[in-house]
């Protein structure tokens, strides 16, 4: 009798699917067929869909922390794009970039949970970026300007503490 | 070259390893995920607005400022696009498969050699790719990031000062960077290795996914290794740490391999000689027994046990057999059976032929 591929529950299961995350074991029997489209996911991409159930448990119940972290909010919706936060629960999925913003009080254990850190640190967009990129761009010439004092090059400090400034005015 | 040539062909350019670790790491991946600033994600975007992301921007990837950045794109939608054409696209990597649900206002943008695709109305708005034959992260993720310098010069982009870039699933915001490696481990499967050090990596913040036929072989021996983590480090750190990953794993491999080759020639040789053979010879086989096979030829030819193909044959007749291409092939539906003989012969005549 043979088993039946436990995907699209037509075909036999003839291969063995195994995936290691976090060094926990999944294992899945399936057809041909379907181990050829979670091949594709699995090598190419990553199967998202199991990762969004998943992340939805996070935001719903933590066995044992649930006084800390209540239940999906029914009647609290972004305002921009109008998703409930129940259906973010649902999902696992944020639904505009402004989501971010009104679910944050919620979102930060999440990111930690995730990531270890809820702080970009990473590439920044010159439109749309903000203030962080001259921020940022600051502390880098802070830093040339100590290395070029530690190093008596003064022509070159000067030069730095100038386009700091410069920087502070446009800030 | 236009889509049409991407699909009628398995070979693309990122199949070709030769001299970049290409024993070892087959091919590496980096994608970022971008939104644009304004819209709800693709998951609530609605055909009329997701049809407005394609038209704003299709004339910025086709641009001349995209050309000098980061090459020639073609945009192409997901509708005028056969299934089967759409299919090919996913087994040879340059799409994923998600990008096939609901394909109405869904595109995809290719440089003309394959190396660079630009997803629209996947998951997120835009992720943009970067496939490179061999470890080639760093070189990955500079291709990617000018093409994200280019459409940035005229798309507003979802991004917080705090989160860094948005995305739909908060599992990549940040820097929304995935990067991945795909490596061939024969040597450490035969010696049983891979577990342990499976289990190892995954503590570190990487996930390693590999497709187990019967037994405990992987299909292929080939396994993914990708960062989970895409916030509160660098696009450099991120790839840095993968790099050093699969470094480490590819040192390993090839002290299997010596192991192999000075405790068990006799039996390594029989099964790259068999493997071979039953390629060379067979009239039906099965995709599970022919990515097994393809990957002794390979592990033989990187061995210098065998000789009279090339490795990056080896990887293109792994994509070439699989089931979308084959129907391509035969313009029409197959039975198992005849799946299984025509892969045989795509198989045989390219082996053959270098004799």
């Amino acid at each position: 009798m043979n088993m039946l591929c436990e995907r699209c529950q037509e075909r036999p299961a003839t291969v063995h699917y195994t995936e290691v995350i976090n060094n926990k074991q999944r294992k899945m029997d399936l057809c041909e067929i379907c181990a050829g489209q979670v091949q594709a996911e699995g090598l190419g991409f990553l199967p998202q869909m199991n990762l969004h159930n998943f992340l939805a448990c996070f935001w719903n119940q933590m066995p044992g922390v649930q006084q800390f972290t209540p239940q999906a909010r029914e009647d609290v919706k972004c305002q921009v794009c109008s998703m409930p936060e129940s259906l973010l629960a649902k999902k696992g999925l944020l639904g505009c970039g402004d989501c971010y913003q009104h679910f944050g009080d919620r979102l930060d254990p999440l990111m930690k949970r995730i990531h270890g850190s809820c702080n970009h640190t990473g590439k920044v967009p010159v439109r749309t970026g903000g203030q962080i990129r001259f921020i940022r761009q600051k502390e880098e010439l802070r830093n040339q300007l100590r290395e070029a004092v530690a190093a008596e090059e003064f022509e070159k400090a000067a030069k730095l503490r100038d386009q700091i400034k410069q920087l502070e005015q446009e800030l | 070259m236009g889509i049409r040539d991407t699909v009628n062909k398995a070979y693309s350019a990122w199949m070709e390893t030769d001299g970049l670790n290409g024993d070892i790491a087959i091919s590496c991946r980096v994608r970022i995920a971008r939104n644009l600033k304004g819209y709800p994600f693709p998951h609530l975007l609605g055909q009329e607005k997701a049809g407005e992301i394609i038209n704003t921007v299709q004339p910025v990837l086709e641009s001349e400022l995209m050309l000098e950045l980061a090459g020639k794109f073609e945009v192409t939608r997901m509708v005028e696009l056969t299934p089967v054409e759409r299919q090919i696209l996913v087994e040879k990597h340059l799409i994923s498969p998600d990008l096939l649900q609901n394909h109405e206002q869904k595109a995809v943008a290719l440089r003309d050699d394959e190396v660079l695709s630009v997803m629209i109305n996947e998951e997120d708005h835009l992720r943009i790719q970067c496939l490179l034959p061999g470890l080639q992260l760093k070189k990955a993720w500079e291709l990617v990031d000018r093409v994200d310098d280019g459409l940035e010069k005229a798309i507003d982009f979802a991004f917080s000062e705090k989160y860094g870039y948005l995305t739909a699933c908060p599992t990549n915001a940040g820097t929304g960077l995935r990067a991945s490696v795909m490596l061939h481990l024969p040597g450490l499967v035969l010696l049983d290795q891979v577990r342990g050090i499976f289990a190892s990596i995954s503590k570190l913040g990487f996930a390693v996914r590999g497709l187990y036929g019967e037994g405990t072989e992987a299909l292929g021996n080939l396994f993914q290794i990708s960062n989970q983590v895409t916030m509160g480090h660098t696009e450099e750190e991120i790839i840095n740490s993968l790099v050093s990953v699969a470094g480490q794993l590819m040192l390993q491999e090839r002290e299997a391999r010596r192991v192999l080759l000075r405790e068990r020639l006799d039996q390594l040789q029989d099964r790259v000689g068999r493997s071979y053979g039953i390629l060379k010879h067979a009239r039906i086989i099965s995709s599970e027994e022919s990515m097994r096979r393809l990957s002794d030829l390979k592990m033989g030819l990187d061995l210098g046990l065998t000789e009279g193909t090339k490795p990056g044959q080896l990887i293109e007749l792994m994509i070439m057999t699989r089931p979308a291409f084959l129907f391509q092939e035969r313009q029409g539906e197959l039975t198992p059976l005849q799946r299984d003989v025509l892969r045989a012969d795509l198989i045989r005549k390219s082996l053959n032929q270098e004799d």
